[in-house]
């Protein structure tokens, strides 16, 4: 073969994987549009009537994740099965955005985190790399970061809304999540700044708990959410 | 007696157990056990990237030896020599790439790619070196590819480890350099045929420096041709690439120009005084 045949080989492979990646942005532009609709819904819980409307609110991001799963289906056949790492750095960010939408979910739902094999049946992928296109599992970890973070909002603002329980068990189950990220050994990488974002979602939290403790409004709280649950 | 009694308590509840019953009292939730779990999972994925990063060193580092050495050669009586050494060498690296093969086996080659690509980028550079100076031609990635299909060396090889072929009786590993390693390989090579070129005329060798024009144009050309197709990293290796074709040029049109007026045992300073002003250019000291 001569250099120029090489090159023009070479060039065809290379055009092959940019064609490729094309077809995966535009999957991956209808994702994030999703996501971004389920966003929305589920960002009304911050305000005072939102509270109620909770259950509502799931559902219908529930229904939503359905377009989701669709959609995924489709992005699954725009690349070779066993190349999932090649092109990843295209959906890693819309795909962290489902996970911590999932696991938004799922604890306004039962107030527990939601598991990595739980994400990948909403979002409709697999949770195992061996069986097809999966979750990774610091797609996962930072989703459920996020999640952290939504949280200690969610706290401050129950407080507004006069909700006075919420933020307690909110509080409970960061910490919670803290002990568990301390386990881990991460690597000075993108989780791991996200990772250190977390302690000032504990400390805002903590922050809320403790206003509401020195004013007595937990007493409050405790004794309403015994008839709550 | 009550104190043999007691002696006897302690024995029936040693400090282990004592520990194991407290976490009974607690045991782990749900998610601190999901956490364990996802740390070992984690662990795991960053030693092996490790492991493929120290490969990658050691490859980078014993390709860069091979061209130091490949330099040396000159088509006088040690030539010989010289390219036998070399292909000890690229052995060496070749066995270092067996073992980034064996380490990716049952992986996803891409979730690592970051940590040996800089080590495949400097073997085939160095491969492709060794190549052009005993064929004057490039050598193409499949031809690269091909030498690195490895079978088990040994017994224990073969009993130990997984491998790509489901025949146990003779394992294979294998590894793709990518269309993109390739490419920057061949790019950096580009910088050593030029500074062939100018040490080869200091050897008083007038012919090389007007085959590596001509062979460095059609390369020059490849990368024309393929642009922006690839990704920057490709492209950027463009410009430095142009600069190398330049001197090499420049080299050739001062031997046509003045190789005639200057006797051949002072070609040699003419290009020394030249080199020294390119390294000034690069920096080098």
């Amino acid at each position: 073969m001569s250099v120029s045949e090489m090159f023009a080989a070479l060039q065809g492979a290379l055009g092959q994987d940019q064609d490729i990646r094309e077809e995966i942005r535009k999957e991956v532009q209808a994702l994030e549009q999703t996501a971004r609709e389920i966003l929305t819904l589920l960002q009304g819980v911050h305000q005072g009537p939102g509270f109620q409307h909770i259950p509502k609110k799931c559902q219908k991001a529930r229904e939503h994740f359905g377009t989701v799963r669709t959609q995924m289906e489709s992005l699954k056949t725009k690349f070779p099965a066993d190349q999932y790492y090649r092109f990843h750095e295209h959906w890693r960010f819309v795909l962290q955005r489902l996970v911590f939408l999932a696991a938004f979910v799922v604890y306004l739902e039962s107030e527990t985190l939601v598991t990595r094999e739980a994400v990948a049946e909403i979002l409709g992928i697999e949770a195992d790399r061996e069986r097809g296109f999966h979750l990774d599992i610091e797609d996962y970890l930072s989703g459920v970061l996020t999640l952290a973070s939504e949280l200690a909002r969610l706290a401050v603002n129950s407080v507004t809304a006069g909700d006075y329980a919420r933020p307690l068990r909110i509080s409970t189950f960061i910490n919670e999540l803290d002990s568990g990220f301390r386990l881990l050994n991460l690597k000075n990488d993108s989780l791991r700044k996200r990772y250190d974002g977390l302690k000032y979602d504990v400390k805002k939290i903590e922050e809320v708990v403790y206003d509401l403790s020195i004013r007595g409004l937990n007493k409050e709280a405790t004794v309403g959410a015994g008839g709550e649950k | 007696g009550s104190g043999g009694f007691r002696k006897r308590k302690h024995d029936n509840f040693p400090h282990g157990q004592r520990r194991e019953e407290k976490e009974n009292v607690n045991p782990p939730s749900a998610l601190m056990t999901s956490f364990k779990s996802f740390q070992l999972e984690l662990d795991t994925r960053h030693d092996k990237y490790e492991r493929l990063v120290k490969l990658s060193r050691d490859i980078t580092i014993e390709s860069k030896r091979t061209i130091f050495l490949l330099h040396r050669f000159t088509s006088a009586p040690n030539g010989e020599e010289i390219l036998n050494e070399s292909e000890v060498k690229l052995d060496a690296v070749r066995r270092k790439i067996k073992q980034v093969a064996q380490e990716l086996i049952g992986e996803d080659m891409y979730q690592f790619h970051r940590a040996i690509s800089p080590g495949l980028q400097e073997y085939v550079e160095a491969v492709s070196f060794q190549y052009f100076i005993k064929t004057r031609s490039l050598i193409s990635v499949e031809e690269i590819n091909k030498q690195l299909i490895f079978t088990a060396e040994d017994r224990e090889e073969t009993t130990n480890m997984t491998s790509n072929s489901h025949d146990k009786q003779s394992p294979t590993w294998s590894l793709k350099v990518t269309p993109v390693d390739y490419l920057l390989g061949v790019a950096d090579l580009t910088g050593e045929l030029m500074r062939l070129c100018i040490s080869s005329v200091g050897n008083g060798d007038i012919d090389t420096p007007f085959e590596l024009s001509q062979f460095l144009r059609q390369i020059y050309d490849g990368f024309t041709f393929i642009g922006n197709t690839g990704p920057y990293e490709v492209s950027k290796k463009l410009y430095t690439l142009k600069q190398s074709l330049a001197k090499v040029e420049n080299a050739c049109y001062t031997l046509k120009v003045r190789g005639s007026e200057i006797p051949k045992h002072m070609l040699a300073d003419v290009f020394s005084t030249k080199t020294e002003l390119i390294d000034q250019e690069e920096g080098l000291p």
